[in-house]
């Protein structure tokens, strides 16, 4: 599944200029950038990959796509370093570079003829985003459709006027529940793997997509093999720290993969050891 | 077993001498000195340069340097370096940019114009240089600078006539006598005499030994080089039972020996700058005060540093035993996985080198018998 990017003659470490064409704040501490090549074509991209992008100066930092235009990558990125934080206060105008897109894609071609599960867990979501953009563009190809969405409280809910969207499409499930409610909140309170239950599958003939926090993504693919969803199936995003994407830095390894290559999407059956071990 | 005896030849030691200079026209040649009470890798351009009648005393956290009853060239083990620092740069700008009226400007940097020429590699270092060459240029991404330095390397290996006791070549099949991946190898001949058995292994090797001065190898000559490689092989104390070891460690993760090595380790990451295979790196960027000029390098890094492993909100591997478990596991086990082969080959460094003088082959030994108990 992990294919090589388009590299530049010029090697696989010289990022490509790239420019911030819109900036859009989605939470207090996130921000979503549409960003255009500064010359040339974009290249192409499958759900679930992601980029390098590169602030002059300050680093550069794996981000997911969450969603491409014809003429631009979109981004949605989280305040939580110095790199990230660099990255959410560029304005329109600004110039960044980009080494990308890298990495492994959720199976959307592979899981046609099924019922999909997707389970997203705070910022997990906008790396499923692209993936949920083509179920429902090719709706006809899937069986039944779920999304189920996690947040911590609800001001933290990621894309709300998309998922109003979606939630318009009778043969979607949607299902949000928050781990703190507040006054204002009347919907489902608790972890995402709780909502399982509530959606409408055929376990044998299932494929989920999971991306949030480790320990949600854990819980909800055990939930899964105690529900009889096979194991190679569950398809999970990992994240560690990298610095090359292209397999020679060796920082993002979990036991023998380099989430860069072999992932960040991985099949839950191939990891579930890993995944099991404290610290590895 | 041999190639075509052609190709041998026996030199004295002052034709090492024409070589280095031959080498040195169109090369810079780096080979053994001795300085700051070790052996290490720099640029020579005489024969003097060479460590002549040194050898090396080696344990676990110990090295020593002592003098030898002859005029041995290649008398001792490997050092402290190895020639990875040659090929792959301990810092290296990956690229400078630019903030222009039209946006970033990106350069890569200019290209390496010195080509190399090694003196002195041993069996082991080849076969590490084989292990960075599966890693760094032929998987799907290949660092180009490296494969650069590497395609123009000229190598002159040296057959080990000395083992370390922290050597354990022979048990990885790595060593001690250069199998491929040399332009010529030379065996030290010290039975009673002194001379070299030179072996050409490419067709520039072969071109090069044709201009020094030399003789044809005998029979005798190929049975005391023989004997030389031989003798060093079963000098050999330690060894490396690979056998299963791969699925031996993946299934020890949570073994609780892992924790008793923690206690010994101090997470320092000298067994990593000195191994010949480890190949992680870090980047660092930095700007010029105007902040219109910035640059990307690259330097070595450590899977003992507790920022190796950070991702936001700290760090995965925040235990010693987490750290020693991923360098270990990584060398004997998973590499198999990732690249068909073992990320080390013996050479010993690691242990030498430490400071506390853990012993990969005692730790890895220690976890195969705990395993083996335990099924």
């Amino acid at each position: 599944m992990s294919m090589p990017a388009p590299i530049t003659e010029r090697g696989a470490f010289v990022p490509t200029p790239y420019r911030v064409i819109a900036a859009r704040r989605e939470l207090g501490d996130t921000v979503t950038l549409n960003i255009a090549p500064q010359a040339g074509a974009l290249p192409a991209i499958l759900p679930g990959q992601f980029n390098m992008l590169y602030v002059p100066g300050v680093g550069e930092a794996a981000i997911s796509l969450s969603g491409a235009t014809e003429a631009a990558f979109i981004h949605t990125i989280r305040d939580v370093g110095a790199i990230s934080h660099a990255l959410t206060r560029l304005p329109p105008g600004a110039s960044l570079g980009l080494r990308g897109p890298f990495g492994t894609a959720w199976p959307v071609a592979e899981t046609q003829g099924r019922d999909v599960l997707i389970v997203a867990g705070g910022l997990g979501l906008a790396p499923l985003r692209p993936a949920i953009r083509h179920l429902l563009a090719h709706r006809e190809r899937y069986g039944k459709l779920s999304l189920l969405i996690g947040a911590r409280t609800p001001p933290d809910i990621l894309y709300p006027h998309e998922i109003a969207q979606w939630r318009a499409n009778l043969d979607l499930y949607v299902a949000v529940t928050m781990d703190r409610a507040d006054a204002m909140w009347h919907g489902h309170v608790g972890v995402v793997p709780l909502l399982l239950p509530r959606a409408d599958f055929d376990p044998a003939n299932t494929a989920a997509l999971i991306c949030g926090p480790e320990v949600m993504m854990r819980a909800t693919a055990q939930a899964l093999l105690g529900m009889a969803v096979p194991a190679e199936r569950i398809h999970l995003s990992l994240e560690r720290n990298m610095k090359c994407a292209i397999g020679l830095c060796g920082h993002c390894q979990f036991g023998a993969a380099f989430i860069c290559k072999d992932g960040p999407v991985m099949r839950y059956d191939r990891i579930a050891p890993a995944l099991a071990v404290r610290e590895l | 077993m041999q190639q075509a005896t052609a190709a041998i030849r026996v030199l004295a030691p002052e034709a090492l001498q024409d070589l280095i200079s031959a080498l040195a026209a169109t090369r810079v040649v780096l080979g053994p000195v001795r300085r700051d009470g070790a052996i290490v890798y720099d640029e020579i351009s005489r024969l003097d340069d060479l460590p002549a009648g040194w050898t090396d005393r080696q344990e676990a956290g110990q090295y020593r340097l002592e003098p030898r009853t002859d005029a041995a060239l290649f008398g001792y083990a490997v050092g402290p370096h190895s020639w990875k620092q040659f090929l792959l740069p301990p810092r290296e700008v990956l690229f400078t940019t630019r903030q222009t009226a039209d946006g970033l400007d990106f350069l890569p940097p200019p290209a390496e114009e010195r080509t190399y020429a090694f003196i002195g590699v041993r069996a082991c270092e080849l076969a590490a240089i084989a292990v960075q060459d599966k890693v760094l240029r032929d998987g799907p991404y290949a660092d180009t600078a490296y494969a650069a330095r590497r395609e123009n390397a000229f190598i002159v290996a040296v057959n080990c006539g000395t083992a370390a006791p922290t050597c354990f070549c022979a048990s990885m099949n790595t060593g001690p006598k250069a199998a491929a991946g040399y332009d010529i190898a030379l065996t030290e001949l010290l039975d009673g005499r002194h001379e070299f058995l030179a072996e050409a292994g490419s067709e520039a090797g072969e071109a090069l030994l044709a201009a020094l001065p030399s003789r044809p190898a005998s029979a005798g000559d190929l049975a005391a080089a023989e004997a030389v490689t031989v003798n060093t092989a079963a000098a050999q104390t330690r060894a490396l039972n690979t056998e299963n070891l791969p699925a031996q460690l993946a299934a020890a993760a949570n073994h609780p020996h892992w924790q008793e090595v923690a206690q010994r380790c101090l997470s320092c990451g000298n067994c990593t700058m000195v191994c010949p295979t480890c190949f992680c790196t870090t980047v660092a960027d930095h700007t010029d005060l105007t902040t219109a000029d910035a640059q990307r390098v690259r330097s070595w890094d450590s899977c003992f540093t507790l920022d190796f492993s950070y991702l936001h909100g700290g760090s995965v591997r925040q235990s010693t035993a987490a750290r020693y478990r991923q360098w270990l596991t990584h060398k004997l086990s998973t590499w198999v996985e990732q690249f068909g082969t073992m990320g080390c080959v013996g050479c010993g460094r690691c242990i030498t080198w430490c400071p506390t003088g853990i012993d990969l082959v005692a730790e890895a030994t220690a976890l195969r018998e705990a395993q083996n108990g335990n099924s």
